[in-house]
């Protein structure tokens, strides 16, 4: 497990990334936090002609809030984004995902957008982020586009960053104060990918009316997936546990889980639909008008 | 707890340091893959991507081209020079080289090897290679491959089948016909393995000078020399293995012979140290260390009160492509084949097949930990369909304590025990009551809870018969263990011991037994391996064995220092020996203690003073003592009937499971295992290796499998698909002691680095079985894996 | 193939060397550095075995290359020792309470605890699990390895009194 050669470069801009891409040709590829591009790389599954090493661009790093959104710089370490007091105001449900990420090792090298890029369809972070509304922004030499996670996802290890794009933040609509959120999901091992995961927003006005619904399920599909018929038939709604109850099915619609060793499609489902039970319940109970 | 085998001690069964350790925690261990020697050479190796494949070419004109590429090697190259690998069986039809010969066998095989400057380039290297596959359906399905009449995983054998025999020991058709009921079971072992955290690793140096092969490998392997000179052709004495090789985890499984071989031979073509080490993939896949993978179909006899009279076991085992020893894995368990119970008769047909899938090799307990398996379900399914409680059936059927020495149907002696003592033991950790209520409570608010009760042994120290059951022209009747002790002139002691050791803290247990008889601070004696040309005969730490084996030859060892002491004293005071009393090196007079040696007087008689010596003494200061495994020496009766194992430790395990019925994931909530290996040596190691050996155990019972796919593809290559517990999937262990000395030992000691790992998979099938029986629901299939009892929970739900 | 020359500080020495981009951290450590009590388990990050710290927390050295360690401060198990080199607080722990059996994956248990102790050395059960969740020891079944961190965090403690 020794990588095939490559030749190395260090960007210490932005600019320095594109500009690198673009000469790349689709041949180059950006290294981040390294925790799945490293292994792909031993495993010689991935062989680019070109690494672009971005730990050292400054600008590239870091947590705040613009606007109304809380933004994180796509090559922000895990770790830092778990500790963050912005991320645990503003986005909790990315807090409570990334603290199942992996392990203190990985996630002290990992960034938050190193996990969006490779988009594992049922990695933490890319389905906390779905649920959040959240976009990110993609920079080229031909300048900066805003995708909706929405549109971002293609399929498993897909997306719509082209290969002469580097992805540079992370925007998360700031979450409603009196949003409840909660992510549930199921690993064989604690660290592990999830097999399956759910994501849930909710909120509610003083007569107990959802506001605002979101859920999303990881593991049981091409992509993470919102269940927005589902968030439908909450929106407006009178919540209580039997109604959250009635509107599961509508989970059993939208996704169309695969096989693999670790589970198969009817297991997938059943879970996913289990999860997303918890993950309701959980997010209306932390909810406050 | 510490052991009482009624002799005032001073160093064993005490607290004390496990003298490895200080290397271990300052970087100093010494693993092969931390062995530099000038010039060496790297290889790499290239696996089939087919399970069964025709190769009808190999181009390595581009990979040898490559700068820093010294050599790439092929199977019909490799095959030219060398023997094929000898099996455990005869089997001639089956020819096994390292590398692969006009045909792959297992997705993973190993088809070429390069040897480049660094490891780096020799990978590039293997990107070069063209091999040129006719891929062939493949022999995946053990069942299928026992009962195919046309495609053969080796043509040449013209059958699957690599083993199949019958034995009955008692009355077991008179059994049957005089029990109240009878059940049948089918119970499934997966394939897993203890794969540890150092790969395989083997750095090989031929020196034409000397004409010594120099080998330092990562090995745990009784006959890995022989293996190495049978295979390469050489004489066994040319062949130096450095057995002061730290070894990164093995529990059976570092066998790497084939391996050994390809460095050896490349080494020898190439005139420079070759080294190999495996990285995980190739490893995982084509490393040759996958388990037993097993399914057993038993039927059992009983009467209404639970009383277990007979078992009728046929066990099918797929031992992959290559068998190596693998079919040894269904003989050994017959030392212990009605496990810790009184049953009266027992009939044992055995089937091992080959497949294509990677080789199977022995691992921790040598078939042992899927039989214990095997033996508490059946237990547990008698149980359940007489209503009777898990508990009070194994107390009715457990071997009692006055029954010792007891002689099972197949002719094993179990040494001695005290079943129901050490159960007791265990309910009492436990907190039994409280547990139940525990359960209870939890099942009331809707949870699934479920308790754990095992009891099963841990043989110890086996003496290799078994070999001789499956194959008479085998006529095997030691397995012993020698070690040499030395005292300089100084006075200072050293021992010698064969074999590398794997973390079992052999180095403490030598030093503390010889300590203990010479009456030396143990941190005082140096231990050190010899090489395997230079240290007395050896065994390997299979077998649970060291403490028996080398634990008793050093006693005896130490026995014959004190003996030469004593009559270099007796000698020089012109006293009668029986006069004379040892005590911390000095001998002295009993009846006048101020007529003495001392120890410093000794060793200078021994080195300088040859006329002070007894007539006919040699001079110099040492002993040697290789051990013969007690009670063996003898081929089996006319019945079959053989002692194999000479000691047999008893453990009871109480895990407690919850499983959620939303995920069907199992979390191992609480763990409490008691455990009799007679005297403990050092109290540390052995609680040590009783509770690693478990949460080993709980990783094959929930999560750990060498996955493949209906064509063979093999999906478990990586550590994110082949799973090992972490710590957060290991509850906290609770253990205690209890000591019934083997009498067969130096000091009363058993073995106690399997049994963790015999008992702990049964325990956590029954405890997840307890937490279904709500449901009414079972699984006799290993690994638990929690999307299989997910679906079982929810078609239970739903009927 | 050009070798960038990297200039780092290992356990406190100031080293350079060149090498070649795709050799990882790991390998260069063990091989360029003679540095070989970081360990090689799995090469794809699941193992631990080869955790260090860089620039003083844990990470995986299999994960990075060693043209990324450049200006950086590691410290390996060697780096752990007291300046003679014999054992120092938590590994002497290691060695009293046993925590572990072949050796392999103690330097990767000792660099995780190192980093939970350094920030606090009265963790909870809890937290010395999370601290070596990500590192695999098949041996031991981590109980001893958990009372050696928890012996040496009390041994921390009274030495901090």
């Amino acid at each position: 497990m020794k990588p095939a050669k490559f030749d190395y470069v260090r960007a210490e801009s932005i600019d320095q990334i594109v500009d690198a891409l673009d000469k790349g040709d689709g041949e180059a590829i950006v290294l981040a936090g390294g925790q799945t591009l490293m292994p792909m790389l031993a495993m010689r599954l991935a062989r680019p002609a070109t690494v672009i090493d971005i730990n050292n661009v400054t600008d590239l790093s870091g947590i705040g809030i613009v606007g109304d959104e809380l933004v994180i710089m796509a090559c922000t370490r895990q770790a830092e984004a778990l500790a963050s007091p912005l991320v645990r105001e503003h986005a909790p449900l990315l807090a409570e995902a990334i603290a199942l990420v992996g392990h203190q090792q990985t996630r002290n090298r990992g960034t938050v957008g190193g996990s969006l890029s490779h988009a594992d369809p049922a990695s933490e972070i890319p389905l906390a982020a779905l649920a959040l509304d959240a976009s990110v922004s993609l920079r080229s030499v031909a300048g900066t586009r805003r995708v909706q996670l929405a549109d971002y996802f293609l399929g498993p290890m897909m997306t719509a960053r082209a290969d002469n794009e580097v992805l540079v933040s992370v925007h998360f609509p700031i979450m409603s104060g009196g949003a409840g959120s909660a992510f549930h999901e199921v690993s064989e091992r604690r660290g592990d990918f999830a097999v399956v995961a759910a994501a849930a927003i909710i909120e509610v006005d003083g007569a107990g009316i959802c506001t605002a619904a979101a859920l999303a399920i990881g593991g049981a599909d091409a992509t993470p997936r919102r269940i927005a018929a589902l968030e439908d038939k909450l929106q407006g709604a009178k919540l209580d546990g039997a109604l959250i109850r009635s509107v599961l099915p509508e989970i059993a619609l939208a996704v169309a889980p695969g096989d693999d060793q670790h589970a198969g499609a009817a297991y997938r489902l059943r879970v996913a639909t289990n999860l997303a039970e918890r993950a309701l319940l959980e997010a209306f109970d932390g909810a406050r008008a | 707890m510490t052991s009482d085998p009624g002799r005032n001690l001073h160093y064993v069964a005490k607290k004390r340091r496990v003298r490895e350790d200080k290397r271990f925690v300052t970087g100093n261990g010494k693993y092969v893959q931390d062995i530099v020697l000038p010039d060496t050479r790297h290889a790499a190796v290239l696996p089939s991507p087919y399970p069964r494949a025709r190769i009808l070419s190999i181009d390595t004109a581009a990979a040898e081209a490559l700068d820093g590429v010294h050599m790439v090697l092929t199977g019909a190259q490799l095959a030219a020079d060398c023997n094929p690998i000898r099996l455990g069986l005869k089997l001639p039809g089956i020819k096994w080289y390292p590398l692969a010969v006009d045909m792959t066998r297992y997705a993973g095989e190993w088809v070429a090897i390069v040897v480049a400057d660094d490891a780096y380039i020799a990978e590039d290297a293997l990107d070069l290679i063209e091999v040129d596959y006719e891929p062939l359906d493949a022999v995946v399905d053990p069942e299928v491959a026992f009962a195919e009449t046309e495609r053969f995983v080796h043509p040449d054998h013209g059958s699957n089948v690599l083993y199949h025999g019958n034995f009955v020991w008692g009355g077991v058709d008179e059994d049957f016909a005089a029990a109240d009921e009878r059940l049948d079971l089918r119970v499934r072992w997966g394939r897993s393995a203890t794969v540890p955290i150092e790969t395989f690793g083997v750095l090989a140096q031929w020196n034409e000078g000397t004409e010594i092969l120099d080998i330092w490998a990562s090995i745990q392997m009784p006959n890995f020399v022989e293996l190495m000179a049978s295979t390469l052709g050489y004489p066994l004495n040319s062949i130096r293995l450095h057995q002061d090789v730290d070894v990164g985890g093995s529990y059976g499984v570092k066998r790497g012979i084939k391996q050994s071989v390809l460095a050896a031979y490349l080494s020898r073509k190439l005139r420079r140290p070759v080294r190999l080490i495996e990285d995980r993939l190739w490893n995982m896949a084509g490393g040759d260390a996958h388990g037993p993978d097993r399914i057993f179909d038993t039927q059992v006899a009983f009467n209404k009160d639970g009383v277990i009279r007979s078992l009728k076991i046929r066990a099918l085992d797929d031992a992959g492509a290559y068998p190596g020893r693998a079919p040894f894995q269904l003989a050994k368990p017959i030392s212990a084949l009605v496990g810790p119970y009184r049953i009266n008769s027992v009939q044992y047909e055995a089937i091992s097949v080959a497949t294509n899938k990677t080789g199977q090799v022995p691992v921790r307990g040598f078939g042992q930990a899927p039989t214990n398996y095997m033996i508490e379900m059946v237990v547990d399914a008698v149980a359940r369909h007489l209503g009777l409680d898990r508990l009070e059936i194994r107390r009715r059927n457990l071997i009692e304590a006055h029954e010792f020495p007891y002689k099972i149907p197949p002719g094993s002696e179990y040494d001695s025990g005290d079943y129901q003592t050490v159960l007791q033991k265990c309910l009492d950790l436990a907190r039994y009551k409280d547990l139940l209520q525990r359960r209870d409570r939890a099942r009331a608010e809707g949870r699934l809870a479920g308790i754990g009760i095992v009891t099963n042994l841990e043989p110890g120290g086996g003496n290799n018969i078994f070999e001789y059951l499956m194959d008479p022209t085998a006529e095997i009747t030691t397995f012993m263990e020698g070690c040499e002790v030395r005292v300089d002139s100084q006075g200072n002691i050293t021992g010698i011991m064969g074999t590398t050791t794997s973390g079992q803290g052999h180095e403490t247990m030598f030093a503390t037994i010889l300590g203990e008889e010479l009456e030396f601070d143990p941190d005082d004696i140096r231990i050190v391996h010899g090489d395997s040309l230079s240290s007395l005969p050896t065994r390997s730490p299979i077998a649970s064995r060291m403490a028996i084996m080398l634990g008793s030859a050093a006693a005896g060892a130490a026995g014959r220092i004190k003996d030469r002491a004593m009559a270099i004293a007796a000698f020089n005071l012109d006293l009668p020996v029986a006069q004379l009393e040892y005590s911390a090196g000095t001998v002295s007079d009993r009846n006048d203690p101020s007529r003495k040696l001392t120890w410093a007087e000794i060793c200078f008689i021994a080195y300088r003073a040859y006329h002070k010596l007894p007539e006919g003494m040699e001079p110099g200061f040492q002993a040697q003592f290789v051990f013969q495994v007690p009670g063996g020496g003898k081929l089996p009766d006319e019945n079959n009937r053989v002692g194999i194992y000479p000691c047999f430790s008893f453990q009871a395990h109480i895990p407690y499971v919850e499983i959620d019925p939303g995920t069907g994931r199992v979390t191992v909530v609480d763990y409490a295992i008691a455990h009799d290996c007679g005297t403990v040596i050092n109290p540390d190691i052995v609680r040590g290796m009783v509770i690693g050996g478990l949460a080993h155990g709980i990783g094959a019972a929930l999560y750990e499998k060498f996955a493949y796919d209906d064509e063979g593809q093999f999906l478990s290559a990586t550590f994110a698909d082949y799973l090992m517990p972490s710590v957060h999937e290991i509850p906290d262990v609770k253990d205690v002691e209890h000591c019934t000395p083997s009498p067969l030992t130096s000091h009363g000691q058993k073995g106690s680095g399997e049994g963790g790992y015999l008992g702990a998979p049964a325990a956590i099938a029954s405890a997840v079985n307890d937490a279904l029986s709500p449901l009414g629901v079972t699984v006799h299939e290993l690994p638990m894996r929690m999307h299989k009892l997910e679906a079982l929970i929810n078609e239970a739900n739903t009927k | 193939m050009s070798k960038p020359e990297i200039n780092l500080t290992i356990n406190g020495h100031e080293r350079s060397a060149a090498v070649e981009p795709r050799v990882s951290l790991l390998d260069f450590l063990r091989e360029d550095m003679a540095l070989s009590g970081t360990h090689t388990g799995c090469e794809h990050g699941v193992c631990g075995a080869c955790s260090i710290l860089l620039d003083g927390v844990p990470i995986r050295a299999c994960l990075m290359l060693a043209v990324q360690a450049d200006g950086c401060h590691v410290t390996t198990v060697e780096g752990l020792c007291n300046d003679d080199g014999g054992p120092g607080v938590l590994q002497d722990a290691f060695v009293e309470a046993h925590g572990m059996q072949c050796g392999y994956c103690t330097p990767g248990m000792l660099i995780s605890a190192q980093a939970l102790l350094a920030e606090n050395d009265d963790p909870t059960l809890e937290q010395i699990k999370d601290a070596i969740g990500g590192n695999l020891c098949r041996c031991t079944g981590y109980v001893q390895i958990i009372e050696s961190i928890q012996l040496a965090a009390a041994r921390l403690r009274e030495a901090r009194s």
